[in-house]
């Protein structure tokens, strides 16, 4: 794919006995915010500083608009790394200066870049600073300057969200939808699901180092069951029974909670509780990121089966 | 689309060591305590020469005769002896009491009375013993109907003759001086720049800014960059202390082979750069094997060991005799030249080819350790975690 796509494809790597990644493959395309989640230990950090170069594959490769990423492409990532990296006795401005000079940029270049990114990132009066003298949402900040400073053409993030509080979290939702809707493409990952859910186009579940599922969020549930939720006040106990592809959940008061099959009919369901008397309430719900992530990692029940590959 | 030489990464890193270092109180500080330290010791060496070679005597009633004989005498042993005329005796007590004059001398010629407040100095208790003798000698002579200027200039020119098995060069102190303390600024600054490469490397690893890092630049360039920019810090420092050194010393005079003093700071200089390429890049390497501040100690333990007993042997060496074969030996050891060579080249006492020769060896070591130091440092840099073994980072 030569459309600005990163491509993941295939990537293993071992640890002595341990495998650590098996074949991992997935791509980010030119625009497109790509969320990568999984437990802890399943991959995800390794898999990123594979595609930095910071760490050597056994297998696999990764590749940017159809070709292999080499050192000098590489200096075009914008990387942040999980565990924070910054001089901590450097001040701000300086250390986004030296960063962006080091991937490539004249001084000039430089220091327009870094003024711009830390006046977007409301870290104006702390330029000055030395780095560890900020606060830790501040120094996540400079992190995430540190990482656009250079006009990167790809991102890649390392757990971006984590220990940011919900002000920071809506700049660093800005910052990444803008990139991406510049044609960057983006890949992030994050424990915060339901951040995840609202924020990426498409999302990569990795677990024990395999993908276990890549895809929309909507192809992915769409294989799965949904839930249904109906209030029917008049209806008599047990009046769903023997409806086909429903089972229940939960029955509080007038209130019944269906598991709905892939497949299954929820009009039948609707018009057998129309049949009872008044319906308040008739509510059909996708299974979230975090319910289809639990399933996943639980027992790997979900496959590729939203990607068209 | 943009893109990063390998010169200029290297240049970009050590413009950062350079700017980050050269700015700090602790450069500042240690540079102007390094300073007090040197023109302290000038300053001691000149008070010393100066106190001892000088005194003030006060000449009284017949004495007062003696001024011209008694500077004539102390000029021929080496002294400086200011006369002055004293006429009242007690005022003249009173002057030796407070300290004003070194001696009162009163009484004929041939009987002098030294008045002195608790001890005279050996030199000058000489001086006045000549003139005494002298004034006898001249009356005996003058008795004998012998001429006494003649028989004196007969009896001033002779002197033993000189037979030196292995001649000491001139000024033998001095250079020795000046030796010992090259050899300590040398030491000093290997030993202290060293050990900043060490931490800036465990710096990055334990901020993981390396990883940022070595998304863009390779660790060879990193690890050059910054054992440049250290070292130009380092040699920056020696700079301004040999200069404030040659200027303080020319000012006070208190060495009279200032050339010399210059060869010994250029040579100083030249060993400087040798040695600290030498040890960089195996303290960068052994930084890099530790990803934790704490831990750095525990790695270039013994590379500091190394250094400080080859100082303090080669200290001791030098001190003892800067030509024995021991001296010799030990300065031709190539992790120990940059210490102790520059020392014996400003003791006089090094041969050319034996400065050839360990230019030569301790070349051929930098290029080899340089070369397993790259190789250590980048196979471990991004290996966060527990130490790692030496063996292990050597296999890559």
């Amino acid at each position: 794919m030569t459309d600005g796509t990163l491509e993941i494809d295939g990537i293993s790597k071992r640890y002595g006995a341990k495998v650590a990644l098996d074949g991992v493959s997935f791509d980010v395309r030119a625009g497109e915010l790509f969320g990568f989640v999984g437990s802890n230990g399943a991959g995800k950090t390794t898999t990123m500083r594979i595609a930095l170069g910071v760490l050597a594959a056994d297998g696999g490769e990764v590749r940017f608009d159809g070709r292999k990423i080499t050192h000098e492409t590489r200096t075009h990532i914008g990387y942040m790394p999980e565990e924070r990296g910054l001089y901590p006795k450097m001040k701000v401005l300086d250390q986004l200066v030296y960063l962006a000079e080091l991937h490539g940029l004249s001084a000039n270049d430089a220091h327009r870049n870094a003024e711009n990114w830390i006046s977007r990132l409301g870290l104006a009066d702390r330029r000055k600073d030395e780095v560890q003298k900020l606060s830790l949402g501040n120094q996540q900040r400079v992190q995430l300057a540190a990482a656009l400073v250079h006009d990167p053409t790809v991102l890649v993030l390392d757990e971006p969200f984590s220990g940011l509080d919900p002000l920071a979290v809506d700049v660093m939702s800005g910052v990444l939808r803008e990139k991406a809707a510049a044609g960057v493409p983006v890949v992030f990952s994050s424990h915060q699901l339901d951040l995840v859910e609202r924020l990426c186009d498409r999302v990569g579940i990795i677990r024990g180092g395999r993908m276990v599922a890549v895809g929309t969020v909507d192809a992915l549930t769409a294989g799965v069951s949904s839930k249904l939720v109906v209030t029917a006040p008049a209806a008599p106990d047990g009046w769903a029974a023997g409806l086909p592809g429903v089972r229940v959940l939960e029955n509080h008061g007038a209130t019944t909670v269906f598991d709905l099959e892939p497949g299954a009919d929820d009009q039948a369901v609707l018009a057998a509780a129309l049949a009872t008397g008044p319906v308040t309430e008739f509510s059909r719900r996708r299974r979230s990121l975090t319910e289809l992530f639990r399933d996943a990692v639980s027992d790997g029940a979900v496959a590729n089966e939203g990607e068209p590959r | 689309m943009k893109t990063l030489s390998g010169r200029r990464a290297v240049w970009l890193v050590m413009k950062r060591e350079l700017n980050t270092r050269l700015r700090t109180r602790s450069f500042v500080v240690g540079t102007v305590v390094l300073l007090v330290l040197l023109l302290g010791y000038v300053g001691f060496q000149t008070a010393l020469a100066g106190s001892s070679d000088k005194s003030t005597v006060g000449l009284t009633g017949q004495a007062i005769g003696i001024a011209q004989q008694l500077q004539t005498q102390a000029a021929l042993s080496g002294r400086e002896v200011s006369t002055i005329v004293v006429t009242d005796p007690a005022e003249g007590r009173k002057k030796v009491e407070d300290g004003d004059l070194d001696a009162l001398v009163s009484g004929s010629a041939a009987k002098l009375t030294a008045t002195y407040k608790s001890s005279l100095d050996d030199q000058l208790r000489k001086v006045l013993d000549q003139v005494a003798q002298r004034q006898v000698l001249d009356g005996v002579l003058s008795s004998a109907q012998l001429e006494p200027a003649e028989v004196m200039a007969q009896v001033n020119s002779t002197h033993v003759r000189d037979d030196a098995l292995s001649p000491e060069p001139a000024d033998h102190t001095q250079r020795l001086v000046v030796g010992l303390v090259v050899a300590f600024l040398l030491y000093m600054s290997i030993i202290t720049y060293g050990m900043m490469v060490a931490q800036g490397v465990v710096e990055e690893k334990s901020s993981r800014v390396v990883e940022i890092l070595l998304a863009s630049v390779r660790p060879w360039q990193l690890l050059l960059g910054k054992v440049i920019g250290l070292g130009l810090v380092g040699l920056t420092q020696l700079v301004i202390l040999a200069a404030a050194g040659l200027v303080a010393a020319s000012v006070t005079g208190v060495f009279t082979l200032s050339g010399f003093a210059t060869g010994a700071a250029l040579w100083g200089l030249l060993w400087y750069l040798l040695g600290f390429l030498l040890y960089a890049t195996i303290y960068g390497a052994l930084g890099s094997l530790v990803s934790r501040q704490e831990d750095t100690q525990s790695v270039v333990g013994p590379l500091n060991i190394v250094l400080v007993v080859g100082f303090i042997a080669g200290f001791n060496l030098l001190v003892q005799d800067p030509s024995s074969s021991a001296t010799k030996v030990v300065s031709l050891i190539p992790l120990l030249s940059p210490i102790l060579m520059p020392a014996r080249i400003s003791t006089g006492a090094a041969a050319g080819w034996e400065i050839a020769l360990s230019l030569g060896l301790t070349l051929a070591c930098v290029a080899l350790l340089t070369w397993l130091g790259g190789r250590i440092y980048g196979n471990s840099v991004l290996r966060i975690g527990s130490r790692i073994k030496l063996s292990e980072a050597l296999r890559g």
